[in-house]
């Protein structure tokens, strides 16, 4: 059992770094999807006892990461007309080395921070570090507004991944965790009715001028 | 009791939702306030033999520091109210629904950060109160608000995100540790000691960058000037005073429980040194700011560098850092307000197109003048007296580098703000500029002035139930007198 949960973990890690560098937006989608399944499984690796409340949180993570959202994400790229490819501010290669290190230095530091008996060989600290670290990276290194909600999305799994350590403990603080989608909701709609596809940096009206109503 | 505050805006914003009238809409915000401000006075005055004020199993409290925070959120949420049906008359073309609804919505959220005494609740408190203030920034419905909320939501979810992070991570130094795992506060602070100190260490530095990144601390202020230039003057007021509040107070409470833990040498620290370089940075970016509304923006981040420095000291600055609370928050509402007024009455909120205001508007203009006079820190305004308690604290208390940089940043953002206040109130009104039908009247112009009466009474003398107020809450950040 905790094999196989190990190998899920590396899994997600992996995951991170396809999504750092598919150039193709809709497997980005994928990739970030597939992460989210893959967590939502995880409590019934972690949990002892599966109640009721668990397998509701368990529904409600599938359902809403590996489904909803992605499939909103897709429909907002089909009606806001953006291109189907990633261009980087940071090129792909970069990126992944990037990544690399930021998993490297989650791995040092999560090394740092002591763990309770129950958790103490479990990878779920690093993994969630380095998710929240290529979230972070897409977040700034991604011009498309629909990277930065992935880049987001990311960042959410990640601290979802620490939380699992304390579903247990402290089941409300982790479900409160799945409030943070309604800003992913708020932003794909932003993409959808307003058709925000590109950078922002520039305030020139020349860019922006399509935006208007 | 303690519900009614958060349960009244809610209703209210549904009644507003309800109302089909454009023109007669905006009244309901007053109304509202009036009847917020009453239920507040109510829990905040009721008298101490009757216990504390709480609900939901303790997860609500209203404590002193929640009191004093509650208390000011009430009245600026009042005079902001006033000032909403003559502006949004102004702006009769645009539909203004969704706008007061969510007004009331802030209010309703805001009320619940300051009476949640529970880490998870706060939490939730502050994402709600993110989610619902955005769209009044796109009011304007311009390409340019679009972008300014885009960039508000974005780092605002990020901010949201890290302080949740941190929040696990306070948890996990309480399960580390082998106590109970609850999350209410009061018992966070008994149990400080026996945190996990490597836990408790790495979620301070999360909980004060998330929560930092709502205040506008600089290196995490990029939405501010975005935000606070395109949104409605009166938003700018409940954004830069209200929801700016909130998030503080989160910072406080984090703050008292590790200062009752290992961490306070290590949290004081980094509020002093993130406060002096917020104050820093908006020193550098508002010499020659050309955008009287983005000077704004930056004066909030400067002030909000004030606050955290002023709780880093310790000491009396703590007090100080609570009265500017209010000081500087009560004085956004004049700047940001006739600074609306300006813009409207130019078209424009750039200092190219917009000199001479006291001639344009001369009330407005007044009163933007004053406004900065009593942010910069000149007697005898509210602001002159808080910031003088902080740094007499920081030279009573030997920190002569923090209170020395304190003073040369007050320096430079009086010369460099003073500069584009200036340029836009003295002077001639450029010929090129087509003026707006907007002038001075009762309705846009009375609430900016009772906003300066009370700059101008905090100036002069602190009530007593105030001052005794501000010192309990004071005493909860370790300040003992």
């Amino acid at each position: 059992m905790v094999q196989i949960f190990d190998v899920l973990i590396i899994l997600v890690v992996a995951l991170n770094f396809v999504a750092l560098g598919v150039s193709r937006i809709r497997g980005v989608i994928n990739a970030v999807a597939l992460q989210g399944v893959l967590l939502g499984t995880f409590p019934l690796f972690v949990h002892s006892q599966i109640g009721r409340r668990v397998i509701l949180l368990i529904v409600v993570t599938i359902v809403l990461k590996g489904r909803v959202i992605p499939v909103f994400l897709v429909q907002a790229m089909r009606e806001a007309n953006i291109r189907h490819q990633v261009k980087p501010v940071v090129s792909f290669v970069s990126s992944l080395l990037l990544g690399a290190v930021g998993t490297g230095l989650a791995m040092m530091f999560s090394h740092t921070l002591p763990l309770t008996k129950e958790h103490s060989d479990m990878l779920l600290v690093p993994a969630s570090l380095s998710t929240v670290w290529t979230g972070f990276l897409m977040l700034t290194s991604r011009r498309e507004a629909i990277m930065q909600v992935l880049g987001f999305l990311l960042l959410e799994n990640g601290i979802l991944l620490f939380g699992l350590l304390l579903l247990e403990a402290m089941p409300f603080l982790v479900e409160a965790g799945v409030l943070l989608d309604l800003f992913t909701g708020v932003f794909v709609m932003g993409i959808i009715i307003h058709h925000i596809n590109r950078e922002f940096d520039s305030i020139s009206t020349e860019h922006l001028s399509k935006l208007k109503e | 009791m303690i519900y009614l505050p958060i349960l009244f805006p809610l209703a209210m914003a549904a009644v507003t939702f309800a109302s089909t009238s454009n023109r007669w809409r905006p009244w309901l915000l007053p109304l509202g306030a009036i009847g917020h401000l009453g239920l507040v006075l109510a829990i905040v005055c009721q008298p101490a033999d009757r216990g504390p004020v709480s609900g939901l199993g303790g997860w609500l409290l209203l404590d002193p520091l929640g009191k004093v925070i509650l208390g000011f959120l009430s009245v600026l949420f009042f005079l902001c109210s006033l000032y909403a049906p003559g502006y949004l008359a102004l702006r009769a073309d645009r539909p203004n629904r969704v706008f007061c609804t969510n007004l009331f919505g802030s209010l309703a959220t805001m009320t619940l950060v300051t009476l949640s005494h529970h880490l998870g609740l706060m939490w939730v408190a502050m994402e709600a109160t993110t989610l619902v203030s955005a769209p009044s920034i796109y009011f304007n419905h311009s390409a340019r608000s679009l972008e300014a909320t885009w960039k508000y939501l974005l780092v605002g979810s990020v901010g949201i995100s890290l302080a949740l992070l941190g929040s696990l991570f306070l948890a996990y130094s309480a399960l580390k540790s082998g106590l109970d795992t609850t999350l209410l506060f009061d018992q966070l602070i008994k149990d400080a000691p026996h945190l996990s100190p490597p836990w408790l260490h790495a979620a301070f530095a999360l909980l004060f960058v998330g929560y930092g990144t709502k205040m506008g601390l600089a290196p995490m202020h990029t939405w501010k000037p975005d935000a606070y230039g395109e949104a409605p003057g009166i938003v700018g007021t409940l954004l830069a005073a209200g929801v700016t509040s909130c998030a503080f107070l989160a910072v406080l409470r984090v703050y008292q429980i590790c200062r009752a833990g290992t961490e306070a040498e290590f949290a004081r620290e980094i509020m002093i040194s993130m406060g002096l370089l917020s104050m820093a940075v908006a020193a550098v970016f508002m010499v020659r700011q050309r955008d009287f509304k983005r000077m704004l923006a930056y004066s909030s981040i400067e002030h909000m560098g004030i606050l955290v420095l002023g709780v880093g000291i310790g000491g009396m600055a703590v007090y100080g850092a609570l009265l500017h609370l209010i000081n500087n928050g009560l004085t956004k509402g004049v700047l940001f307000l006739s600074a609306g007024n300006i813009h409207r009455a130019y078209g424009s909120k750039l200092t190219d197109d917009v000199r001479g205001a006291l001639q344009r508007v001369p009330l407005s203009g007044a009163l933007f003048l004053v406004g900065y006079l009593a942010i910069a820190g000149s007697p005898p305004f509210g602001p002159f007296v808080s910031e003088f308690t902080i740094v007499s604290a920081a030279i009573d208390s030997g920190q002569f580098l923090a209170g020395g940089l304190f003073l040369l940043f007050l320096g430079v953002v009086f010369i460099g703000m003073g500069a584009t206040v200036l340029a836009v109130v003295l002077g001639n009104p450029s010929k090129k500029i087509k003026p707006t039908a907007f002038h001075d009247n009762v309705s846009t112009g009375g609430p900016i002035l009772l906003f300066v009466a009370l700059v101008l009474v905090l100036g002069l003398f602190i009530p007593a139930p105030l001052e005794s107020l501000l010192g309990e809450a004071a005493a909860q950040l370790g300040l003992s007198r």
